[in-house]
């Protein structure tokens, strides 16, 4: 595998393949020094385009614990205000010599763009609505360390913006691939306008759906949303499709709460679920590190050793 | 005194079709007809070839002024030269837009030493904005007869009304739409289907066309001015078009080649190359325009040529401009896709192509055929067998951003005649 554009580039034996290769980073990141030396002398670029602290640290982080070497690009400190093509930009930045971009962009199918006009691997860390590969490889790692390898029968429930979700739209794919039945709960506004294609169910009313839940997965609302009249109010929101203390009640005894981060407490999570008991939330960044060396050390690995 | 015979090919135009010579002198078609005598002057060989009217594109972007980097033109009408138009219509989204009397006179005198004919547009609104009326009485004086704001629509219902009544003092005048409602269109950038959800590219839901069609027939009837739509692409929209005609309503359609031709699936390789507004719809649009097509429900097949420089389209898809080349490959797509299956007859075709759009365009008296004594020397000679595979690098535009790059088409225009003017031959422009 080149590049890791999309979760299709993996389908069902790379996704496990990929678990697999986590779990024994997931190894390393918990040893007292957690570093092995496996990318010495590669270099990484984070080539971001729209903020995010946490996506870009976590990468970073990977790389540099795989001994890699890291560079970071990101727009407001770039040319690319001046109006440089991004086309330029990525000729640009291979001239220097890097082996593995991470790019995150706002368009869907940048990354994919990227990959065509470079020699180096291509990780998508977030195109616009479209996929988040990584993140869906971070949120499997964490359901599979709590249930096990397979997902046959497991029931997971996606709510809030599907329509705008990078995240949905690589979870989807991933939790389906597994084998798990996944079901999008939100108002219609906030999902896909066409589901042709999709292997899931669609609820509007999440109160029916939640005590069947295996795993309750909340997307972070964007407060802009409302003004673009996708949903009357957060206060409406919240009544509907947040994941209220009342509601985790309801939950099964085993269900696992999962969110993306950042969360927004009081709005589609209350502060004291997300503390709670059933909140995996920490974990999946935890994950999200040993996920990206995984992914990292398959791009560029030469295949000896790990360690 | 300085006379042009073309020689040995099979004359089309609206009259019939029949094996004739064509003799030229001054600009003027003066003698049609089998085995005239030859004598000293050049011939140009058209055995094999039909002889036709020029072609006329009611929409193209010439982008002078402004966007001289992506075209001029002069460029552009070297593209549609070799494409086999001798009319283009200029739209009006330049940098200023057309929507001065001055700036459209600075088009014209621009376009009047080119090789073809450059037909300005003017536009309804001032600044495109869909607000004020543009002086359409003075543009009119220049000889505008077509009146859009396209790359943006008429949104508001009222404004449209206006300029639909404004029309109606001005003889020959048509009011031609984009037809996306803005409210509907605004943010995507693709159909709104199955691959835009896929692809998770914000889309354009063809309804936002619809709903314009729908209620500009409407206006249509209220005013009783003629209107015209761009670039139709929805089955729903043809349908609405066939429905106004047969209430007998003044409304006009053309249809761009890539709306016959490529669907939204296109779009899977996120290559911008492939945006463009109205956008690339589903195989059951693309098919209702075929069938458009061939009842005459849409008029004329247009390009839209929307050129773009390399760097205007090499960021990613929802933030490259929208818009494809057509020029070059309109005819060929036709014949390839339209003709060569069986929909449309040549003749068809060729309406869909010259003496429609020249109707439309309040240019029938010099465009559009007949190919007959007395009329001007505007003509293209079109080898309608050979085969040939679309070479972005080698196209006279000066953009590259042609969605048809590789693909191999059938027929091609081998001669065109500008007022008698023989400025492509052998499929080379001359200047």
């Amino acid at each position: 595998m080149k590049h890791l554009l999309s979760v299709d580039d993996l389908g069902r034996d790379g996704l496990e393949e990929m678990l697999a290769l986590a779990e024994t980073f997931v190894e390393v990141t918990r040893r007292d020094i957690p570093k092995v030396p496996a990318l010495r002398g590669k270099t990484v670029l984070s080539l971001f385009y729209e903020d995010s602290t946490r996506t870009r640290l976590s990468f970073e982080t990977a790389a540099k614990r795989l001994s890699a070497d890291t560079m970071t690009f990101t727009v407001g400190s770039s040319s690319v205000k001046k109006g440089e093509s991004l086309r330029d930009t990525v000729q640009t930045i291979e001239a220097m010599g890097v082996d593995a971009m991470v790019v995150r962009h706002s368009s869907a199918g940048a990354p994919h763009r990227v990959a065509s006009w470079t020699e180096a691997s291509v990780v998508n860390a977030g195109d616009g609505r479209h996929e988040h590969p990584t993140q869906a490889l971070l949120d499997l790692l964490t359901l599979r360390s709590h249930r096990g390898p397979s997902f046959g029968g497991l029931h997971v429930g996606i709510i809030g913006d599907v329509r705008h979700s990078r995240v949905a739209h690589s979870d989807v794919k991933a939790f389906a691939a597994l084998g798990a039945d996944v079901t999008l709960v939100g108002p219609p506004t906030l999902m896909p306008e066409s589901l042709e294609g999709w292997p899931v169910r669609v609820a509007y009313d999440f109160d029916e759906v939640l005590p069947d839940l295996d795993v309750v997965y909340l997307l972070r609302i964007q407060f802009e949303r409302q003004s673009e009249a996708l949903f009357p109010s957060l206060r409406e929101y919240t009544a509907r499709y947040a994941l209220t203390a009342s509601r985790a009640k309801r939950l099964k005894a085993d269900a696992l709460v999962m969110a993306p981060g950042p969360i927004n407490r009081g709005v589609e999570i209350a502060a004291e679920v997300a503390d709670g008991p059933a909140s995996v939330i920490t974990e999946q960044v935890t994950n999200g590190v040993a996920v990206r060396m995984a992914v990292l050390w398959s791009l560029l690995g030469s295949g000896g050793s790990l360690v | 005194m300085s006379d042009l015979m073309v020689r040995g090919g099979r004359v089309v135009d609206a009259s019939g079709e029949r094996v004739a010579d064509v003799r030229v002198r001054d600009g003027i078609v003066v003698e049609v007809g089998e085995n005239l005598e030859g004598g000293d002057s050049p011939e140009l060989d058209a055995s094999g070839c039909v002889v036709a009217p020029g072609l006329v594109d009611l929409h193209v972007h010439l982008r002078e002024p402004g966007d001289e980097e992506a075209e001029t033109i002069d460029t552009g009408a070297r593209a549609a030269a070799l494409g086999g138009f001798t009319a283009v219509v200029a739209m009006p989204n330049t940098q200023p837009p057309l929507d001065d009397a001055a700036v459209v006179a600075a088009v014209l005198a621009r376009g009047a030493t080119t090789t073809c004919d450059v037909v300005s547009s003017g536009c309804i609104t001032k600044g495109r904005d869909g607000r004020e009326l543009a002086p359409m009485g003075e543009m009119h004086a220049l000889g505008v007869r077509i009146f859009t704001d396209d790359g943006n629509c008429v949104g508001d219902a009222g404004v449209m009304r206006r300029a639909l009544e404004y029309a109606r003092s001005l003889p020959g005048a048509v009011v031609a739409q984009h037809a996306e409602d803005p409210g509907l269109a605004r943010g995507g950038h693709m159909h709104e289907g199955a691959w835009s959800s896929r692809l998770g590219i914000p889309g354009r839901p063809a309804a936002a066309e619809d709903v314009v069609v729908a209620r500009d027939v409407e206006l249509a009837g209220l005013t009783g001015a003629r209107v015209h739509f761009l670039h139709v692409s929805s089955a729903r929209a043809v349908e609405l078009v066939r429905d106004a005609k047969a209430r007998g309503l003044p409304v006009s359609a053309e249809a761009a080649p890539h709306h016959f031709t490529l669907t939204d699936a296109a779009c899977s390789t996120f290559d911008p190359v492939f945006k463009v507004h109205p956008p690339l719809r589903t195989d059951h649009d693309v098919e209702a325009i075929k069938a458009g097509l061939a009842d005459g429900t849409i008029d004329a097949i247009a390009t839209d040529h929307a050129p773009h420089t390399p760097e205007a389209k090499e960021r990613p898809f929802e933030e490259a401009p929208p818009g494809m080349l057509g020029l070059e490959t309109a005819l060929a797509l036709a014949l390839t896709e339209l003709v060569e299956p069986g929909l449309l007859t040549l003749a068809d075709a060729l309406a869909a192509l010259s003496w429609r759009p020249a109707q439309i365009a309040g240019i029938a008296d010099r465009h559009g055929g007949p190919v007959a004594p007395g009329r001007p020397a505007n003509l293209c000679v079109i080898d309608p067998a050979v085969t040939w595979e679309v070479d972005a690098g080698r196209l006279a535009s000066r953009a590259r951003n042609t969605p048809f790059a590789g693909r191999k088409l059938t027929g091609r225009v081998r001669h065109t005649l500008l007022r008698g003017e023989p400025v492509v031959v052998d499929g080379e422009a001359r200047r």
